[in-house]
C-alpha cells in the first residue's frame, strides 16, 4: 500500500478517569484510506480510544491530531472535525422520535444546513447503498437490529464524512443479522474510506484490515499487517487471545 | 355496580354503617345545635341570574369564579410550561452557575410555604411589573372601547386585567419550579448514547437539546406534567389572598353577603371537583391511547 496523508496521528496519548489509567502512551497513525482494526480484551481501552477521536472523550496528554486539527477539550474546531467523522455505535443510537429518513437528513439539514430536498435525496442515495431503501419512512423501533445499524452507519455517512468509526458494530446483535452489517461495512471500505473498527469479527478483519492493533490494559501491544498478525503475533498475550476468539 | 354489591362481605357494611353515623350525627349537629337554615334553592340563582331589567342571563358570581379561575390555569400553565422548561434545561446546564441559580430557586420554592410565597411573588414582582407596564392604564383603555366582547372572553373584566396578569404570573412562577424538576427528569432519562450520536453528527449543545433530547424528554413528562396541572388548578385558590377574582374569592365574597357558609362552599368545592376530575380522566385516557399508539 503506498503511504498516504495521515489522517489520525496519535502521539504518547493518555487518558485518566479520575485515578485510573484507561489509555497508556498511545502512538497509532492511520494514513487515508487506511483500514485499521482495533481488538483486545474487554476494558482493554479501544472504545475508550476510538470515542477520543471525534471528542466523546478527552485525553489528558498527549497529542491527537485528526485530518490536520489538533483535538484537545475545548477545542472550537471540534464540531467541524465531527462532521468529518463518523461514529457508529455498539447500541446504533438512532434517534427513535424520527423517521428513518429523519434520522439521516437531520444532521445534514441542522449542521451543514442543506436544503431538505437536497438532504432527502442524499438520504435516499445512502439507504441504497445500505440495502434499505424501503424502510425510509419507518421508525427505527419498526426495524430489526441489523437493519437499524445499517440506518446508523448511513446517518455517518451523510454527513459526508472521511473517516468512520465503528465501535463494536455487530455486538448487539442478534448471530444471524452480523453479516449484512458486516456486508455493508467491506463494501464501504472497498469505496476507500478511512476506517477504524474495534471489533471481535476476526473474519470481517482478515479481508478488510491494512493494520491489526491489538490493545490490552490500556496499551497498544502490537500493530501489524494482518498476515503477520493472524499467523505469527509478535506478543504472546496477543496469542492466547486469538487463540481464544478462534478456537469457536 | 351490582357486581360491586355482591363483593359486599360483612366488615364492609360495618365500615358502611359507622361512617354513615358519623356524618349523620355532624348532619345532626348542624341542624339542631347551629339552627343553620339551608338555602340549596338560591344557589343556583349564584350561579347564572337572570337580569330582569336587560331581560337577559348572565353569569353570577359563582360561575364567574369559576370561569376566572379556568382562564388564569390555562394562562399559567402555558407560562408554567415554558419557564419550567427553561429552568429543567438550566438544572441540567453545562455551566455551574446556571446549574446553582436553577437549584437555589427550586429549593427556596420547595421550601417555603405556597401562600407565602405567592405574597413575596405578588409584591416584589408582579406589582412593579404591572406598574412599570403600565399595564393599569392600558386595560382601562381596552375597557373604554365599544367591543370589548372579545376581550372579556379571553381575561374576563377588562378593569380587572392587572390582577388577572399578576394572578398568572404568580401562579406560574410557583408551579415552574415544580415542572422544571419534571423536565429535568425528562432530560435525565434520556440515554446517553442519543447525546453522544447527536454530538458525533456535529450538532451543538443547543441543537443537540432541541432536536433531540427535548423532543423525547417531553413526550415521556406529559403524564407527570398533566398532574402538575391538575395541582396547579387546585393552588390556583391560594392566589385569592391577592385580590384575584377567581373561584375561591368569589365564594369568600358570596358567604360574607348571604351568609349561606355550607352551600356555597359545598358548590366551590363541587366546581374544583368536577374541573380536576375530568382533567384527570381525560388525562388518563389520553395517555392510554398514546401508549398503544407507540406500540
Amino acid at each position: 500500500m503506498t503511504q498516504s496523508a495521515p489522517m489520525i496521528e496519535v502521539t504518547n496519548l493518555d487518558k485518566f478517569y479520575g485515578s485510573f489509567h484507561a489509555l497508556k502512551d498511545i502512538d497509532l497513525t492511520v494514513h487515508q484510506g487506511e483500514k485499521v482494526v482495533i481488538c483486545g480484551p474487554s476494558g482493554s481501552g479501544k472504545s475508550t480510544l476510538i470515542r477520543c477521536f471525534n471528542g466523546l472523550e478527552w485525553h489528558n496528554s498527549g497529542r491527537l491530531v485528526i485530518d490536520g486539527i489538533e483535538v484537545y477539550e475545548g477545542a472550537k474546531e471540534i464540531r467541524d472535525l465531527r462532521q468529518e467523522v463518523g461514529m457508529v455505535f455498539q447500541q446504533f443510537n438512532l434517534f427513535p422520535h424520527l423517521t428513518v429518513l429523519e434520522n439521516l437528513t437531520i444532521g445534514p439539514m441542522k449542521v451543514r444546513k442543506i436544503s431538505q430536498a437536497q438532504a432527502e435525496e442524499t438520504a435516499r442515495n445512502y439507504l441504497e447503498r445500505v440495502h434499505i431503501p424501503e424502510q425510509a419512512d419507518k421508525y427505527p423501533a419498526q426495524l430489526s437490529g441489523g437493519q437499524q445499524q445499517r440506518v446508523a452507519i448511513a446517518r455517518s455517512l451523510c454527513m459526508e464524512t472521511r473517516i468512520m468509526l465503528f465501535d463494536e458494530p455487530t455486538s448487539a446483535l442478534d448471530p444471524e443479522m452480523i453479516n449484512e452489517v458486516l456486508d455493508v461495512m467491506v463494501e464501504l471500505a472497498d469505496t476507500g474510506m478511512t476506517m477504524v473498527v474495534v471489533t471481535h469479527e476476526m473474519g470481517f478483519a482478515r479481508k478488510v484490515a491494512d493494520t491489526m492493533v491489538f490493545m490490552e490494559d490500556g496499551r497498544i501491544v502490537e500493530i501489524s499487517p494482518p498476515e503477520q498478525f493472524f499467523t505469527n503475533p509478535s506478543s504472546e498475550r496477543c496469542r492466547l487471545f486469538l487463540d481464544q476468539i478462534l478456537e469457536h | 355496580m351490582q357486581n360491586f354489591v355482591k363483593k359486599m362481605k360483612w366488615p364492609d357494611y360495618l365500615i358502611l354503617a359507622l361512617l354513615v353515623g358519623f356524618f349523620g350525627y355532624i348532619w345532626y349537629s348542624i341542624e339542631g345545635t347551629l339552627n343553620y337554615k339551608w338555602r340549596w334553592e338560591l344557589i343556583p340563582g349564584y350561579i347564572v341570574g337572570w337580569h330582569s331589567g336587560r331581560e337577559e342571563w348572565f353569569a353570577n358570581l359563582l360561575l364567574q369564579g369559576l370561569a376566572a379561575t379556568v382562564r388564569i390555569s390555562i394562562y399559567a400553565s402555558i407560562l408554567a410550561l415554558i419557564l419550567g422548561t427553561i429552568l429543567g434545561v438550566a438544572r441540567c446546564s453545562a455551566n455551574l452557575t446556571v446549574r446553582m441559580l436553577a437549584r437555589t430557586y427550586l429549593e427556596c420554592l420547595r421550601n417555603i410555604p405556597p401562600v407565602v410565597v405567592v405574597f413575596i411573588f405578588f409584591f416584589f414582582l408582579s406589582q412593579q411589573l404591572i406598574d412599570a407596564l403600565d399595564l393599569e392604564r392600558w386595560a382601562r383603555g381596552i375597557a373604554r372601547q365599544e367591543d370589548i366582547g372579545v376581550w372579556e372572553f379571553f381575561f374576563g373584566e377588562m378593569r380587572r386585567f392587572p390582577s388577572l396578569v399578576s394572578g398568572v404570573i404568580v401562579l406560574a412562577l410557583f408551579e415552574s419550579a415544580f415542572v422544571g424538576e419534571i423536565v429535568r427528569a425528562g432530560i435525565q432519562s434520556i440515554p446517553r448514547g442519543q447525546r453522544e450520536a447527536a454530538r458525533s453528527i456535529g450538532m451543538s449543545r443547543v441543537q443537540e437539546l432541541r432536536y433531540i433530547v427535548l423532543p423525547q424528554a417531553m413526550k415521556r413528562v406529559v403524564p407527570p406534567l398533566a398532574n402538575q396541572f391538575i395541582t396547579l388548578i387546585k393552588d390556583s385558590s391560594i392566589i385569592s389572598l391577592i385580590s384575584v377574582q377567581e373561584l375561591t374569592y368569589k365564594t369568600v365574597e358570596l358567604v360574607a353577603s348571604s351568609r349561606m357558609i355550607f352551600e356555597a362552599w359545598i358548590t366551590t368545592a363541587a366546581f374544583y371537583f368536577l374541573v380536576c376530575f375530568t382533567l384527570s380522566r381525560v388525562f388518563a385516557r389520553l395517555e392510554k391511547r398514546g401508549k398503544a399508539g407507540e406500540r
